[in-house]
């Protein structure tokens, strides 16, 4: 291929970072090409999984509505589980729903294989079923790809090839990726009919909700997630891979003992599964980002460069992949050469409130590291539950007395100082 | 009550998986992972394709969800080669 042949920018996977990317560079009349792996996009995708709509409107406003996203978010839930109880609190938010959704459930198939063919409406090449095999590299600069056959060149080449970013490692941007970095998520799709759904999770019309849950996890740090789709519910559990290594039960049936818990098995009963899936996240926010996320030729983008942000309240990584790839192309766009385009990237990255949002919750992983918080905790606001809700005919202990001796069961009030004090350190 | 648990077989089967033949995107060296003492990948792969035959480990790629757990969790390097199947093969989520 000859040098006037050669692409503005040449995207690795096809995945909402990669196509957000394409679609903006297209849209500014950049030539560019969306190379994936899989047969169609989204087909090696796996999510939990929901999307913040904001990201889609910074990209283009109204882009949303063409979007095949399942329900719109307004119920936020949040359970404990007991062995054979739950704490269930349903925050109800009708306004989340109003003018622009704040959030959809999403599948990743549907929506990612909608996202590439926008960017190739918009003008980008749109390359599947291709995997890339190497980067061309001259004179210490990234110059293209290699894939079979083929070498392809560009001005620069952006990484989105997600959290298992085999491209970031060639491009000796990343490490080896370490276990404590990554959460293992392993989901099933479970189909209902959706008056079924609405009827389990009291929603109307397309309204969705949201629920994630502790204590299902056998003391392993991580949690459950149930989304509910059109037609089917996303249920699946996030955990450190290390600490279920250790504990010597099978991740997948850790998953299949919390459906046959009584709290949630109501919820998915006479739901047929259609689709198993697996993934790793990225887990520990701005701890886990490689310490450049770009080189001479090549920027990092989405899971590839460790964008992830997890409260234990919300979970956010599709949105931050669709700002980093918007700031990407943004950066390629204000670029006056190749060179200029990495140290613009970041410069972006702030301006578009990604970083500065993933250094405020820099922290936050080190609560959900709290062994605690996925064993004692959730047990003991059963307890607690189970305690004030008990009538048996019989005189109950004093509620102070009882409380106390509740916790006492679970934690000392050491382990309660030392968690208190490192949470608020965490935050 | 519908709801039962369910192997890992019956799970991989709701997939559409195309199998490149004669082509592990996974390699592993067995007579490094005999000498492996903990064995991770036996409990850490969702799709359970990593099994002790005859006290041998045996990994079979055709169910492969292609999610690289095995690969972070391989502390002494049996795994040889990890890449992603060829474009085209493996794994095809069809909801995701």
């Amino acid at each position: 291929m000859s040098a006037d042949e050669k692409f503005d920018a040449i995207i690795i996977g096809a995945g909402p970072a990669g196509s957000a990317c394409a679609y903006v560079l297209a849209r500014e009349g950049k030539s560019v090409l969306l190379v994936e792996r899989g047969v169609t996009a989204g087909s090696k995708n796996v999510t939990g999984g929901r999307l913040y709509t904001y990201a889609l409107e910074m990209v283009e406003p109204g882009l949303y509505k063409r979007a095949p996203l399942q329900r719109k978010v307004v119920r936020e839930q949040i359970m404990m589980l007991g062995a054979k109880s739950a704490v269930t609190v349903d925050y109800a938010d009708f306004e989340f729903g109003e003018e622009v959704p704040q959030s959809y459930t999403v599948l990743r198939a549907p929506f990612d294989e909608w996202f590439a063919a926008e960017a190739e409406a918009k003008g980008a090449m749109v390359a599947t079923g291709i995997l890339v095999d190497e980067l061309l590299e001259e004179n210490g600069k990234i110059v293209g790809i290699r894939a079979g056959e083929d070498e392809m060149y560009a001005d620069v080449v952006i990484a989105a090839d997600g959290v298992n970013s085999l491209i970031g490692q060639k491009a000796g941007l990343r490490d080896d990726i370490t276990p404590h970095l990554v959460g293992v998520g392993v989901k099933e799709i479970i189909e209902l009919p959706d008056d079924v759904i609405a009827a389990r999770f009291n929603l109307s019309g397309d309204e969705g909700a949201a629920r994630l849950a502790l204590g299902c996890t056998e003391g392993t740090s991580g949690g459950m997630f149930l989304y509910t789709n059109k037609g089917s519910v996303s249920l699946g559990i996030v955990f450190n891979p290390e600490q279920a290594a250790k504990r010597g039960k099978k991740i997948q049936e850790i998953l299949q003992d919390l459906k046959m818990h009584p709290a949630i098995a109501p919820l998915i009963e006479g739901g047929t599964t259609a689709e198993y899936g697996a993934h790793l996240v990225p887990e520990v926010g701005l701890s886990g980002m490689p310490k450049k996320l770009y080189c001479d030729g090549l920027v990092m983008v989405g899971d590839a460069a460790g964008f992830g942000i997890n409260t234990g309240m919300i979970i956010r990584g599709i949105d931050l992949a669709i700002v980093s790839g918007l700031a990407a192309a943004n950066a390629v766009i204000e670029a006056a050469d190749a060179a200029a385009v990495g140290p613009l990237y970041e410069k972006q990255l702030e301006k578009l409130s990604l970083m500065p949002s993933m250094r405020l919750f820099a922290g936050w992983h080190k609560i959900l590291e709290m062994p605690r918080m996925f064993s004692e905790y959730p047990a003991l606001a059963n307890d607690a539950m189970k305690f004030m809700f008990t009538v048996d005919g019989k005189v109950p202990a004093r509620m102070d007395k009882a409380m106390l001796q509740i916790v006492g069961r679970h934690v000392t009030f050491g382990q309660l100082l030392a968690d208190g004090w490192r949470g608020y350190r965490a935050l | 009550m519908t709801i039962k648990r369910q192997s890992a077989e019956e799970l991989l089967g709701l997939n559409k998986f195309t199998v490149d033949e004669g082509h592990p995107h996974i390699v592993l060296d067995k007579s490094i992972c005999a000498r492996c003492d903990e064995k991770p990948c036996l409990v850490v792969c969702p799709a359970v394709l990593y099994t002790l035959k005859g006290g041998e480990i045996n990994f079979d790629y055709a169910g492969c969800l292609e999610c690289g757990t095995c690969r972070v969790m391989c502390k002494d390097k049996g795994i040889t080669g990890w890449n992603y199947p060829r474009g085209t093969f493996g794994v095809s989520f069809r909801y995701g």
